[in-house]
């Protein structure tokens, strides 16, 4: 499918969506509580069929969270960004796509430790990386830790 | 700057290198009949071994690493200088290049590896990152902002990463260190 295809093909099943083409890929931009019925769309469905998911991150905007999901078929050659917005910060949480694509558990899991966001009903979610004992989230804008983060 | 200087300094340092490259053994040499009476100090003789046999380990934590690799390779071939024999364990090795990154995960790692190397034992900072965090000075939560902030350091080599002639000046400044050092004041820990 083209962009055009995908995106009325997307409004069909979530109105709500709003959609974003200024980038390399076309971005669909969706609230975190509307994301994981519309993933499980992407996945399963014969026209879409996004069954590979190569990037899991998260941004921050300083006022809200937003979660990046890049997928693409492999076998029928397209590609989407998705983006869900989680306006909660302090208590940020989003479904898991861990039972959709296997690979979202680590990218979860790392995601968990530098942003601070709680997936539900994801089969493991620990730290990753940073040490069990630590505290705060690193890549949040207002992180500091003044004993080993030097400002400039 | 007139020519007649720069002339001088480039002599100089021609002297410099005839100089060091003139004593291969510390000691004198009396021929006798039968052979030959050797006088030297204990100390300087110790000395000449350790600085001609330093065994490395390998820690190489990032892009200093390949050069690292480089210098041990056909075209540089540290052997030339005693140091062929690297190690992957710290039991058996004398000199730790730190080859890298240090991160606030690995610099347990890094304190348990020097310890458990047997004294005397020597460390080479490798590169701006082994220095002083380098690029990753500023705005980082993960990052040691020096490896003289876990062990203490011998030689501080610059660069990003140093090729592999600056490697090699490092570990031949170690030796001539090494060269110059009373045994009995060892630097301890």
């Amino acid at each position: 499918m083209n962009n055009e295809e995908l995106k009325s093909a997307i409004l069909a099943i979530q109105p709500a969506a709003t959609f974003d083409e200024s980038g390399e890929f076309l971005n669909v931009h969706i609230s975190s509580e509307l994301l994981l019925p519309l993933m499980l769309e992407l996945r399963n469905n014969k026209d879409f069929y996004f069954d590979y998911l190569f990037c899991e991150t998260c941004i921050d905007w300083k006022d809200h969270l937003m979660m990046v999901y890049h997928l693409t078929s492999k076998s029928l050659k397209h590609t989407l960004v998705v983006k869900g917005k989680i306006s909660n910060r302090d208590n940020a949480e989003i479904e898991s796509v861990a039972g959709i694509w296997k690979t979202a558990e680590f990218m979860e899991r790392e995601v968990y430790e530098l942003f601070g966001v709680k997936f539900l009903n994801h089969p493991d979610l620990r730290k990753l990386i940073l040490d069990d004992y630590w505290t705060g989230y690193p890549l949040r804008k207002d992180y500091s830790d003044p004993v080993n983060l030097i400002e400039y | 700057m007139e020519e007649g200087s720069f002339k001088m300094d480039v002599k100089d340092i021609k002297m410099d290198v005839k100089e060091i490259k003139q004593d291969p053994f510390p000691g004198l040499v009396e021929p006798t009949d039968d052979g030959a009476i050797l006088v030297t100090k204990l100390d300087d003789v110790i000395n000449w071994a350790r600085s001609n046999s330093l065994w490395p380990l390998y820690f190489g934590t990032s892009c200093c690493a390949i050069e690292m690799m480089q210098t041990g390779a056909s075209r540089h071939d540290w052997s030339r200088f005693g140091f062929e024999v690297a190690r992957a364990t710290p039991r058996q090795a004398d000199l730790i290049i730190i080859a890298g990154t240090i991160v606030i995960k690995m610099a347990p790692v890094l304190k348990r590896l020097y310890d458990q190397m047997p004294d005397p034992k020597y460390v080479i900072a490798m590169g701006a990152c082994a220095i002083s965090g380098g690029p990753f000075y500023y705005n980082t939560y993960s990052v040691v902002k020096g490896a003289d902030h876990i062990i203490p350091v011998d030689i501080y080599i610059p660069g990003c990463p140093p090729r592999p002639e600056a490697l090699l000046h490092g570990m031949i400044s170690l030796q001539e260190k090494i060269k110059h050092t009373h045994n009995g004041q060892q630097k301890r820990a």
